[in-house]
């Protein structure tokens, strides 16, 4: 429109104005956006820095590669092997269960599984990868690999798990990882945090158990770089902590596999020791199981199987058996008589089948008795009625002073688990326990190693091989830690006479040796590895008035868990003593018959250092020997494979 | 303001309009955009196809555009106003109900090559229609009642179609336009001051009758309001953004992390990085220096504006480039209040840096008015 110049001029001005207005409100907001911006980057920097690192840095750990269980040679025992497994990490899968269907439909998969591991992933932190499957078969690994893009979060990897290559022979002993309980972290008072990684294994029971810190190592940690989904774009930073500490045992494997074989589906207990140094060379306990399963995940029905076993598969009877000792305990009883000096070696009692006592019979196992017995006959022919004699006369105390000093009644250390005490009772004991007087019966039944005491197999190895080296030898499993020997202390002498227990070995020597010696079959003719040893039958049941009136049923009669343990202690040679054993067979009948045999042949093994040398035994039994000895399922003695299924 | 100013007498004619461009201005231009396609070759990771290319593409043809735009006479323009105008109210009827849906909001044509937002387009003809509005209107009777409703009629009626989208971001910006050239234009500041503390009671009355038997919204309604005021509240849902994004400037610190070091930006945590947020990620690799330095270049492109208008007689050209500027300058506000934390987070790109087609267009188209206006003032 046409304006006046006035008119112009009044525009121009108040335009001006209210130009310069705006101008002066927008160079204030500017000015606010600068001190917003100087607040944020130049003050606040440092903090949004550390946020900005806390956003794309985590820190993970890398679970330490388990040390391995070695035999006293270096030959593997509890290993790891390569393991193909799948892991699914939430945060990276976005819709778990969605990635856990289409997953399902390439492995094989229950809907119950299924539903246990989306419920295992929701439990843990969002970026924790949790294993979704274990040794999967190459080929499912590599259909996992293939669809990968179509399962977010899902990732195929290559882990360790834990391997027993010599499955059933160390299953007690060195027992088996399983993956961190509620309980195992509730036992430590500070737990590593690799523990709580999910699925992470750990000792469940013996040496993996009881050596797990020095097995496991340090956890190595890896920083690493991650974008807002989660997804690892690079590693920033490793740190490769330590590998848990090779582990070498005392045992030798092959022994331990001879003895396994050798024990066949006997439920029994064998433990070989050094009687030097305390080294324990063979503990075996049978019949056993694979703790392969174990690692593995033991099915219900598996289990089920284990657990109604009469013969206890999965006791570690070596360590936790407590069995009366029966005749094997009379070294203890004679020993305590000697050193007290209430009797002397040549001291003689005459047998006449039993000892009467207060108005009450106590038989000999021989009806009609032995005689005039010494004390090397005692041994040689398992006179009971020589020790009911001489209990009496050192008294309960000085027996069970003397069982202590041999190792009875003493929790040994080693690391297994549930090693058992045993029982050295003495009058004390049983007023504590029974709140009841001790009576002489009580001591003539524990002079033969019946009534209250009870002995481990292990107690039981130990006690001859202190008898054997006349010093207070402890058996020790470990030999070796991370290369390094552990040193042994020497064992400090038992204070006993050398002539006491050069008395009580040549007993020991006739029993085997000897012409009526009860483990005479049991001999070992080579003199250089000559076997001294005892043998023991020890009763698991009453035997009752109305039963003897009726006479003493015979073993083979009874049903197999009323019949007596048959018990074996020896060592050799007999001239040097080198080896100690025990064999405890449970309800095998007779000591000679049942458990020598047994005895001559691990110790032989032991000695020869391999298959028992068939010239070493009778040359009678030589032929039935070999014949057994082919008939033993034995591993391959490099490998360690397991022997090939025999023939149908 | 140029060498040339003081010796021409006349209008500049043909191609001499070339010399009489105001340069400083289209250098300021070219640098700003620059960085945004330096920044979208940096968010892509250092590949240039996924967003730079196109970028520059549209900057290019935008430049184009603007120089068109800037040949023309601005008087043709002014007779343009009024039918623009209702041209681009026709088009936002028209996407209202056969728009293309995108983003959950109608706001697109598609024409094949291009997709095409008539709300962009309001931008402009509104400042123009306003601009002419008031070119034509006698002085005298700018600041009375019935002839301040019809600017404000032509400001709400766009704006409210615009909100229907629903578009916040646009129709706030509408909004703050249409006031800013009636303001300029010289409308009592009454008016200014009333609507001001109408807007003010209206949102005290709502908030102080909260938790009041007679309050004015529902209980979901406003605890909508409270994330939406501080979206720190939420921090994994909508306060997500805002906290990576205070993150991202943050840790840029002085000189910021490098060219293409940004961590926020690399690894995903900013969202929006290439469009609202781009700010950030600028923020982020070149640090203070760098994100002050955009904000002078900003300033300096508005300054350069406001003192183009204030040097023209004409008055539709005053208005016309006070709008645009405007324009320009709310859109920085808005968007760098948003990334900073100081205002709720309302869908509003960064001028000349947001990837974005039909926005850098408009924008060129505006400053090609600009220049226009700058070209062919009364001497």
């Amino acid at each position: 429109m046409r304006r006046t110049p006035k008119d112009k001029e009044d525009i121009a001005r108040s335009l001006t104005r209210r130009t310069l207005m705006l101008g002066g409100a927008m160079t204030a907001m500017v000015a606010a956006l600068g001190v917003r911006m100087r607040y944020l980057q130049v003050d606040q920097a440092d903090e949004f820095r550390l946020l900005a690192e806390e956003n794309r840095i985590s820190i993970r750990l890398i679970p330490p590669t388990r040390g391995l269980i070695q035999d006293r040679n270096g030959k593997i025992i509890a290993g790891n092997e390569q393991n193909y497994r799948v892991v699914i990490t939430r945060e990276q899968a976005g819709d778990v269960e969605l990635v856990m269907r289409r997953l399902a439909g390439i492995i094989p998969m229950t809907p119950e599984e299924l539903e246990e591991t989306v419920n295992d992933v929701v439990r843990h932190s969002a970026y924790v990868p949790v294993i979704v499957r274990d040794r999967l078969s190459w080929d499912d690994f590599s259909k996992i690999a293939v669809n990968a893009p179509a399962l977010p979060g899902v990732l195929p990897e290559v882990g360790q798990s834990r391997f027993y290559p010599r499955d059933v022979d160390f299953a007690h002993v060195v027992g088996y990882v399983g993956p961190v309980s509620e309980r195992d972290l509730a036992e430590r008072e500070d737990p590593d945090p690799v523990l709580r990684l999910p699925k992470f294994q750990i000792g469940k029971i013996g040496v993996e158990r009881w050596m797990d810190d020095t097995l496991r190592g340090t956890a190595g940690t890896k920083k690493i770089e991650v974008n807002a989904v989660g997804r690892v774009m690079r590693e920033l930073e490793r740190n490769e902590g330590d590998p848990g500490a090779d582990i070498r045992l005392t045992i030798d494997a092959d022994l331990q596999n001879f003895t396994q074989a050798r024990l066949g589906i006997e439920s029994a207990a064998v433990v070989v020791m050094d009687v030097q140094n305390g080294d324990v060379v063979a503990c075996v306990s049978s019949p056993s199981f694979d703790p392969n399963l174990f690692v593995r995940g033991i099915s219900h029905v598996d289990y089920q199987a284990l657990m109604e076993n009469d013969h206890r598969p999965l006791a570690n009877k070596t360590v936790s058996g407590a069995y009366p000792p029966g005749s094997t305990f009379k070294m203890v009883t004679a020993l305590a008589a000697l050193e007290a000096g209430v009797i002397d070696e040549n001291y003689r009692v005459r047998c006449p089948g039993y000892l009467e006592f207060g108005g009450r019979r106590f038989h000999c196992w021989s009806r009609g008795g032995h005689g005039t017995v010494s004390l090397t006959r005692s041994f040689a022919e398992s006179c009971d009625v020589y020790y009911y004699d001489i209990a009496q006369k050192v008294g309960i105390d000085k027996i069970a002073e003397m069982g202590r000093r041999l190792g009875l009644g003493v929790r040994h250390d080693m690391p297994m688990s549930a090693i058992t005490e045993g029982n050295m009772p003495d009058k004390a004991w049983k007023q504590q326990r029974h709140k009841a007087e001790w009576r002489i019966g009580d001591t003539i039944n524990a002079s033969i190693g019946q009534g209250y005491v009870l002995a481990s197999p292990l107690q039981l190895a130990v006690m001859t091989a202190r008898i054997a080296s006349g010093r207070a030898v402890a058996p020790r499993l470990v030999r070796m830690i991370d290369g390094q020997e552990i040193p042994v202390p020497e064992a400090p002498s038992l204070g006993i006479a050398e002539s006491t227990l050069a008395a009580i070995r040549r007993g020991m020597d006739e029993v085997v040796n000897g012409e009526r010696g009860t483990a005479k079959s049991s001999r070992i003719v080579d003199v250089s590895m000559a076997l001294a040893g005892k043998t023991g039958t020890s009763q698991v049941r009453n035997i009752t008035a109305a039963e003897r009136a009726r006479g003493v049923v015979s073993n083979d009669q009874l049903p197999w868990n009323r019949r007596d343990h048959a018990l074996f202690v020896g060592f050799a040679p007999a001239a040097a003593p080198r080896y100690a054993v025990s064999v405890v067979v449970e309800h095998g009948g007779g000591g000679s018959a049942a458990a020598a045999p047994i005895g001559r042949d691990v110790i032989l093994y032991a000695l020869s250092g391999g298959i028992p040398p068939l010239d070493a035994y009778p040359a009678s039994q030589r032929g039935r020997i070999e014949s057994m000895l082919k008939d033993l399922s034995l591993r391959d003695p490099t490998t360690g494979a397991a022997p090939k299924a025999e023939k149908a | 303001m140029t060498f040339y100013d003081n010796r021409l007498k006349q209008v500049p004619t043909g191609l001499r309009k070339v010399l009489y461009l105001n340069w400083q201005l289209v250098v300021l231009i070219v640098a700003v955009a620059s960085v945004g396609i330096l920044m979208l070759y940096s968010i892509a990771g250092g590949d240039f196809d996924i967003w730079a290319r196109r970028q520059a593409q549209v900057f290019a043809a935008g430049l184009v555009l603007m120089f068109a735009v800037a040949f023309v006479p601005i008087w043709f323009w002014r007779s343009m106003a009024v039918a623009a105008y209702l041209l681009a109210f026709a088009l936002l009827i028209f996407v209202e109900f056969k728009g293309k849906i995108g983003m959950g909001a109608q706001r697109w044509i598609d024409f094949g090559v291009i997709q095409f937002q008539p709300s962009e387009m309001m931008k402009f003809t509104l400042v123009m229609v306003l601009a002419a509005y008031y070119d034509w209107l006698d002085n005298k009777r700018v600041s009375r009642p019935l002839w301040v409703l019809m600017p404000v009629l032509l400001t709400v009626l766009p704006t409210i179609l615009v909100l229907m989208q629903p578009n916040l971001g646009t129709s706030l910006m509408l909004l703050l336009g249409g006031a800013t050239v009636m303001f300029a234009a010289g409308v009592s500041l009454w008016y200014f001051v009333a609507v001001a503390s109408l807007a003010g009671g209206a949102i005290a009355g709502v908030f102080l009758t909260r938790g009041t038997p007679w309050q004015f919204l529902h209980d979901y309604q406003y605890r909508r309001i409270d994330t939406f005021l501080d979206p720190t509240a939420d921090p994994l849902g909508a306060g997500y953004n805002i906290i990576q994004a205070k993150i991202a400037l943050g840790s840029g610190g002085w000189s910021g992390k490098g060219f293409m070091q940004g961590t926020q930006s690399r690894l995903n945590f900013l969202p929006e990085k290439h469009t609202d947020f781009i700010f950030t990620t600028l923020a982020e690799e070149f640090g203070f220096v760098g994100a002050f330095s955009l904000l002078v270049l900003y300033a300096l492109i508005i300054g350069f504006c406001l003192v183009s208008a204030l040097q023209n007689r004409d008055r539709f050209s005053s208005l016309l480039i006070i709008g645009v500027a405007a324009n320009f300058f709310f859109y920085i506000a808005v968007n760098l209040s948003m990334v900073m934390g100081m205002a709720p987070v309302v869908g509003v790109p960064l001028p000349l840096l947001s990837y974005g087609g039909s926005a850098m267009l408009v924008i060129l188209v505006g400053f090609g008015l600009v220049q226009s206006a700058h070209v062919h003032r009364p001497r």
